[in-house]
């Protein structure tokens, strides 16, 4: 695609760098670099940059990322969902549950998994559109309505809140639930590319990309920015709202299921325990990464950095020579320090072109 | 002033909610290449009637007719269908979007073929660019500005812009001058102007006399929902109409009794009245 900003960077000597600095996800990135040299430093000595040591964190952010970035599409739009604390355990329980009380094949499985997350999202959607109670509190009552279902359900129908799942296939363990390793060369000089990177790690990869695009090349990416910039604009304009942020909603529903189901694809077991955790992992992932909590702002490429920066921060302390009970604090600290320098780079990016002299 | 064409007519009508009425026999038109300002206090009815113009709100009694024919807007989307745009106080712009992705917000050019299509991002800044600057905005020349860092004059204008590129016959600008300093509403005001010369019919609320004068044809007062004044330029002062949109009282007697108080009073002003 065909740059105007770069044409001009090149033209007037400088502007390029305000031009980078005008990127929302130029935030993102810096703190990224810098964590990861922070980290790169102090875990030197313990192999955090290894190809393995890597693998630690990246496939902690993996699972994170992949229910980050539609989380990022709602607080673009405006809304939030926490359900997905309890949408991760339900897609994997129902895709057991599918296998090996129902003996559908595993497809099919996860078929039947993404649909009854696709369903929750949707009544999650409908509640947040048609009775104007914010999204905070409808997911937060979805959370647990789901977590219960979760364990009533597993109870009435397997008698157990434990769930095993045989592996099933040799494609569906390589695509959903499996460790992976790349090594080029023999055995005197051989190189390790990566090493024991999970199915997520590569499904978060596609992912990513298939956001990207529907965030920031197709159409619909304004409708989601205009949307959380102003929805009463937005409506006026001829954007359908509610029927986009319904699809958003079940967008975060089923990448919520799918990582519930790859956890358990891997590892052969699926539990009814709601994540609480992973729902603060994902909105500190989606804020570190400079999307704008009030809507209106943001970018995949940011959270997408947000997620990395927030990984190494949470696996990589166990690199260093830290104490291990300081970690919540630094995650704590991250996430002041991130939401500031966000700030500070929205604000040179709608400033810094007022005020530029032609 | 020979009549130029009515595009837009209101012929007695009605708003309830409930059984609060709102409007009451409202009859206005609004003709090709005129500014129609609809003058009023807060809470005359003026929101109530321009959501009613642009298909918000359906008219409980009465009929609206579009080039002399019945119309019913049922919901704001007819409304844009047939050419009324209607332009908020702030603009309907969203300030961390980028002047093109503002311009085209629900109408984005595409490239591309099928389900991969591809916001043609290089498209739509130079049409923003140059459907502004064609409003005489020359500050504006880079489509990649977020509109958060335009004055409220020029968001304002982009507004005006967007709708008229998009077809509007008709514009509704609500108070699009309330919130700006003295030079951003005088800048507003010429792109009203401009609007008018191209030949839309512009419907200009405001509560601000002074505003209205300058780019108005026509005046229609409201107060408490009902027409009060219906008049052409010209033919009342600017007192007359500031008289008449306090609802009758008169803001010369006020004068002079805060200027009776004063006298008496040692040059203070009397206390606020609650």
């Amino acid at each position: 695609m065909a740059d105007t900003q770069r044409d001009q960077g090149s033209a007037v000597g400088g502007f390029s760098i305000l031009a980078l600095f005008r990127r929302p996800e130029t935030g993102a990135a810096a703190g990224f670099i810098l964590i990861f040299l922070f980290f790169g430093y102090f875990g030197w000595e313990r192999n955090f940059l290894t190809a393995l040591g890597s693998s630690t964190w990246l496939n902690f952010a993996s699972k994170v990322g992949i229910i980050a970035i539609p989380i990022g599409f709602l607080m673009i739009a405006g809304e939030l969902d926490i359900s997905v604390g309890a949408l991760i355990p339900a897609g994997g329980i129902v895709l057991a549950m599918s296998v090996e009380l129902f003996g559908m094949n595993i497809w099919l499985g996860v078929l039947v998994g993404l649909l009854v997350a696709g369903l929750i999202g949707y009544v999650n959607g409908m509640l947040v559109t048609r009775t104007n109670v914010p999204s905070l509190i409808v997911t937060l009552a979805t959370l647990f309505v789901v977590a219960g279902l979760n364990a009533y359900a597993s109870k009435q129908l397997a008698g157990t809140t434990q769930h095993s799942l045989q592996d099933v296939g040799a494609v569906s363990e390589f695509v959903l639930g499996d460790y992976h390793s790349l090594v080029l060369g023999s055995d005197e000089n051989r190189i390790t590319i990566f090493r024991s990177l999970q199915s997520s790690f590569f499904i978060w990869i596609v992912f990513a990309i298939a956001c990207f695009y529907i965030l920031h090349v197709a159409p619909w990416g304004n409708w989601i920015f205009a949307m959380g910039g102003d929805e009463e604009s937005a409506r006026n304009a001829g954007i359908p709202t509610n029927r986009l942020k319904i699809a958003l909603f079940m967008l975060s529903a089923m990448a919520a299921a799918l990582v519930g189901m790859t956890e358990a694809v891997l590892a052969n077991t699926a539990s009814t325990t709601t994540q609480f955790g992973m729902i603060f992992n994902t909105i500190i992932c989606v804020v570190v990464g400079g999307v704008l909590l009030t809507g209106g702002f943001g970018t995949v490429a940011g959270t997408i950095f947000g997620t990395l920066t927030f990984g190494i921060v949470f696996q990589g302390i166990n690199f260093t020579t830290f104490d291990k009970d300081l970690n919540l604090l630094f995650i704590g600290a991250l996430l002041l320090v991130a939401v500031l320098m966000n700030d500070t780079f929205r604000n040179l990016a709608t400033s810094a072109s007022t005020t530029r002299k032609k | 002033m020979p009549d130029n064409a009515t595009v837009l007519e209101m012929r007695g009508v009605d708003k309830s909610f409930g059984p609060i009425d709102v409007l009451h026999e409202i009859s206005l038109k609004v003709n090709e290449g005129e500014v129609l300002c609809l003058l009023g206090d807060n809470g005359a009815g003026k929101s109530t009637l321009i959501k009613t113009l642009s298909g918000v709100h359906q008219p409980t009694r009465g009929e609206m007719l579009m080039d002399g024919k019945p119309v019913n807007f049922v919901r704001p989307k007819d409304a844009q269908d047939m050419g009324i745009a209607t332009v908020h106080q702030f603009g309907g712009t969203y300030p961390l979007m980028s002047i093109g992705r503002n311009f085209f917000a629900g109408a984005e050019p595409t490239r591309g073929w099928g389900p991969f299509k591809v916001f043609d991002r290089r498209k739509a800044n130079a049409i923003a660019v140059e459907q502004v600057r064609k409003f005489g905005i020359t500050g504006i020349d880079d489509g990649d500005r977020l509109v958060g860092g335009l004055s409220g004059g020029e968001r304002q204008s982009l507004a005006i812009a967007r709708a008229v590129y998009f077809g509007a016959r008709v514009l509704i600008l609500d108070e699009p001058t309330a919130a700006l300093g003295v030079k951003q509403a005088a800048h507003v005001l010429r792109i009203v102007n401009e609007a008018k010369r191209r030949g839309l019919a512009v419907v200009f609320i405001t509560h601000q006399v002074m505003h209205a004068m300058a780019v108005g044809d026509h005046f229609t007062v409201l107060i408490r929902g009902a027409i009060a004044a219906d008049f052409r330029k010209g033919e009342k002062t600017r007192e007359e109409i500031a008289d008449l949109m306090a609802g009758g009282e008169s803001m010369a007697d006020l004068e002079a009794d805060i200027e009776g108080y004063m006298e008496t009073h040692e040059g203070h002003p009397p206390p606020p009245v609650h």
